[in-house]
């Protein structure tokens, strides 16, 4: 195959200084995709004229100004009341103070502000800062350095990244890269308790932010891409002592799946399907990692958590539907009891993670007001959810897709596409969406006022080759040779506003690299985002209009949070530090000569390196009278 | 402790080439239960497949003469077979898992020239005996030590212009090329400038030009700045 012409060509790609290998690919042509009208789907026509969606006040209390824990509140809207900052003011929006982290990897979490005091947590070593917001320039209160094993850091699949933490009676609870869950005393920054649930030398990691709620601290562990069996606990908020474990594969023990467990869907029922879904034993080392985003649900005392890809990638050597990965379940908050599940992708063939955030609302279905969760999965679809019984009531794509065409709402399966399935010994080309998904972990916000979610999310798909891996502890366990590279257009990235009840786009604007930070809409209708080459921007909650946006010193993945200061004015906080899956060829050990790096993220990343450079800091900006 | 591996890393082998979950599993948890860790187990000097460590690797800013000549490494100059061999071997000990084809991800990328535990066969042979404190397991004892060998060479291949510049496309690691007695003959033996990634050239036009903007030639080049110190001359 090789000629010596093109040994000619690569000898004077040596002396142009390998342009070409860091070439970012063509987009996927427009034609390999399929059009969303074709293959969404819901149960019943649009009833919008039943009610208005929004959260529960039980699920959304009315807002006191803080931000205790990343999502806001427990239906996770992400919305802030507060209205001093409005679209026609927006534009004098500056920054009051900013603060270096002191580490420069990818940073996830979202400050959190509970009693005049700012919380940060960062990504290895997980340094934790309280600042004192009643003082100029809001100075340190204390830090806290948990020093977290070195070695976690090689086992991290995707960068050393943290999602941040919560403020709850007096503690402030985060976990840490090796594997612990800890709980600092607000006001001395000292350890009430910390808890070792993680074990690095099976590969094990904790990236997650806790869930705190009801008295208990809610925690999973990472390791789909080192054959890492995941679980889901529950922790006291008060001792941290273990209440329950719920693992992600295995015997029905093990997953808590006993008497109260009713899964909607024929394919979800039976006997130990974490372990007949598998190969013998490929069940111990099969994934199902809870990395993502947890709910509790105040009004019906349940809480949801998805869980994560099968391992390996390479889906030869694990036939079957891989239960309990890549769907979602409903517990009791007591026992952990299982009590519903739903598989978004039974036998996921392309990482499509199903730990993405739950947004849960009361919305207008079928001519009556439902209690829903909303889902926006890594596979592209969006995902209505009746809360009692797991029911899919409406699956819709929000991004270019190919792999899936349409959910089929009988049997709650994915029609998978036989052209985009992957194989040993076969580059499979041009799978929409990529491995990280249509969208990744970065969570979406609600506004009841607009009736939108806000989807930052990514256009990428990928080629896929799988390969032949073995299980060796503690290394990775993937056995895939990916190549992402931009979906059709050539923007890497959307900010798409989604009406839920239409399942359709009110609007879309587009980001040249994906977006990998959450949002926050405010009540006065200014949508907050940042992109990673290092734009914090302020849209038009109605229009998608852009309104502002100020350039920070590294690209922003985090959650940026909206909160009163002690002067009763309004601040809008975001961390800066580029990193993560999609930033690692900027702040992780990488080359983008080699495509396939960062599990083929490099491939379509090359370029991101010219835009900004890897750092670390806390940005609060607030209107100018102070 | 961590001798018992020794006698069972034939057995592995054959259930690795297998890909026998049941196998894997066995041969796994008793890897598991040796820490990868450094400072636990058995030190390399008391495992059979490995006399002897190399002296002086880890001090910082000198030129040559960074470890003293190692004779089990002459054979593995300019020797096709070995890289060969440790290619394959790099993907069937998970490897590629961690570094991709040399572009690194979860562990550190091995093209660039840059060299924290030093460049030489010698050295990139007591790292993957020993393993480092940021993640990069302990090999030594666990795995033969000629496949150790064979790996160090790949490894060092990686970063060889010749290696790169075989593969125009996006995974250059793939086509390695032999490692010449001569990278390993001085320590602060660098790849040409001209192999520094093109960060500086100029972004033009508004969004979306990703692929334009990549295609300036070399005249602007920054040096790379990621070089260890111990490893590197000035460029």
């Amino acid at each position: 195959m090789r000629t010596p012409l093109h040994l000619a060509l690569a000898s004077m790609a040596l002396y142009a200084g390998f342009a070409a290998a860091q070439t970012v690919p063509a987009p996927v042509p427009e034609s390999e995709v399929f059009s969303p009208e074709q293959i969404g789907h819901a149960l019943a026509p649009p009833t919008p004229q039943v009610g208005h969606t929004a959260p529960s006040a039980a699920n959304a209390p009315p807002d006191d100004g803080q931000w205790t824990m990343p999502a806001k509140n427990y239906a996770q809207t992400r919305y802030s009341e507060l209205t001093e900052i409005t679209p026609q003011n927006v534009a004098a929006l500056t920054p009051q103070f900013t603060f270096a982290l002191g580490v420069i990897k990818g940073e996830e979490a979202a400050p959190i502000v509970a009693d005049n005091t700012m919380y940060i947590v960062t990504a290895y070593p997980n340094y934790v800062y309280a600042l004192d917001l009643t003082k100029p320039g809001a100075p340190m209160k204390w830090r806290f350095a948990p020093s977290p094993a070195p070695a976690s850091q090689g086992i991290a699949c995707c960068d050393v990244v943290n999602r941040g933490g919560s403020v709850d009676h007096g503690k402030y609870i985060f976990n840490t890269l090796d594997g612990q869950t800890i709980a600092l005393d607000v006001k001395t920054g000292k350890a009430v308790w910390r808890t070792q649930l993680g074990n690095i030398a099976i590969g094990e990691t904790i990236t997650m932010a806790p869930l705190v709620a009801d008295g208990k601290v809610y925690v999973g562990n990472s390791g789909g891409e080192m054959g890492v069996r995941g679980w889901f606990v529950a922790l006291d908020e008060n001792t941290g002592k273990l209440l329950w474990k719920a693992y992600g594969t295995g015997p029905d023990k093990d997953v808590l799946i006993g008497p109260e467990f009713k899964p909607h869907y024929p394919s979800d029922q039976g006997k130990d399907l974490g372990v007949s879904s598998w190969p013998p034993q490929a069940w111990m080392i099969g994934g199902g990692n809870m990395w993502g985003w947890a709910n509790y649900d105040a009004e019906l005392h349940t809480v949801y958590h998805g869980t994560g890809n099968p391992g390996p990638w390479n889906q030869e050597q694990r036939p079957g539907d891989n239960k309990w990965t890549t769907g979602i379940f409903a517990r009791d908050p007591n026992s952990g009891a299982a009590r519903w599940y739903y598989q978004y992708s039974p036998h996921d063939e392309h990482d499509y993670d199903g730990i993405n955030e739950q947004l849960l609302l009361d919305m207008p279905f079928d001519g009556k007001m439902q209690k829903v969760l909303i889902h926006i999965d890594r596979n592209g679809y969006i995902y209505v959810i009746e809360r009692n019984t797991g029911t899919v009531l409406s699956a819709d794509p929000f991004g270019p897709v190919n792999s899936i065409q349409g959910i089929d709402l009988q049997t709650g399966r994915p029609n998978m596409n036989p052209a985009k399935s992957t194989r040993v010994g076969q580059t499979v080309t041009n799978i929409c969406p990529t491995a990280s998904g249509a969208k990744d972990w970065n969570p979406s916000s609600f506004s009841p006022k607009t009736g939108l979610l806000y989807i930052g999310h990514e256009n990428m798909c990928m080629d896929w080759e799988d390969v032949q891996v073995n299980y060796i502890a503690g290394t990775p366990y993937v056995g895939a040779l990916v190549h992402m590279k931009p979906g059709p257009g050539g923007n890497r990235g959307e900010m798409t506003a989604w009406d839920p009840v239409a399942r359709k786009p009110a609007w879309q604007t587009k980001e040249n690299f994906p977006i990998w930070s959450s949002s926050v809409v405010t009540a006065s209708d200014v949508l907050f985002y940042g992109t990673m080459d290092g734009w914090f921007k302020a849209l038009n909650a109605r229009t998608g209009e852009l309104l502002w946006r100020f350039k920070v010193d590294s690209g922003i993945i985090s959650q940026p949070v909206s909160y009163k200061g002690p002067d009763g004015h309004q601040y809008i906080a975001v961390l800066s530090g580029v990193g993560g899956w999609s930033g690692a060829v900027v702040s992780g050990p990488v080359d983008p000569r080699d495509g396939s790096a960062a599990l083929g993220m490099v491939a379509a990343m090359s370029d991101l390196p010219k835009y900004t450079t890897a750092g670390g800091t806390l940005y609060v900006f607030a209107l100018p009278q102070h | 402790m961590c001798l018992r591996f020794h006698s069972i890393s034939r057995t592995r082998r054959t259930a690795v080439s297998r890909a026998s979950v049941g196998a894997a599993l066995l041969v796994t948890a008793l890897l598991a239960g040796c820490n990868h860790g450094p400072g636990h187990g058995a030190t390399p000097a008391e495992q059979p497949d490995h006399f002897g460590v190399v002296e002086s690797a880890l001090t910082p800013g000198v030129g040559k003469s960074l470890v003293s000549e190692d004779p089990r490494a002459a054979q593995y100059y300019d020797n096709p077979d070995a890289v060969a061999a440790g290619a394959r071997l790099f993907a069937q000990y998970n490897c590629n898992g961690c570094h991709s084809s040399g572009g690194g991800g979860m562990g550190p990328d091995l093209m660039d020239g840059g060299w924290i535990y030093g460049s030489r066969l010698a050295q990139i042979h007591q790292t993957l005996v020993e393993g480092r404190p940021n993640g990069m397991p302990a090999w030594g004892g666990k795995i033969p030590d000629q496949e150790l060998w064979q790996l160090a060479t790949y490894v060092r291949s990686l970063s060889l212009p010749a290696t790169i510049a075989a593969e125009a496309d996006d995974t250059p690691g793939q086509r390695p090329a032999v490692v010449p007695r001569a990278a390993d003959e001085d320590a602060g033996w660098t790849p040409p400038a001209s192999t520094t990634n093109d960060y500086g050239s100029t972004i033009e036009g508004s969004a979306y030009q990703g692929r334009a903007a990549s295609t300036s030639s070399g005249t602007d080049q920054p040096p790379k700045s990621n070089a260890a110190p111990n490893s590197k001359g000035p460029t």
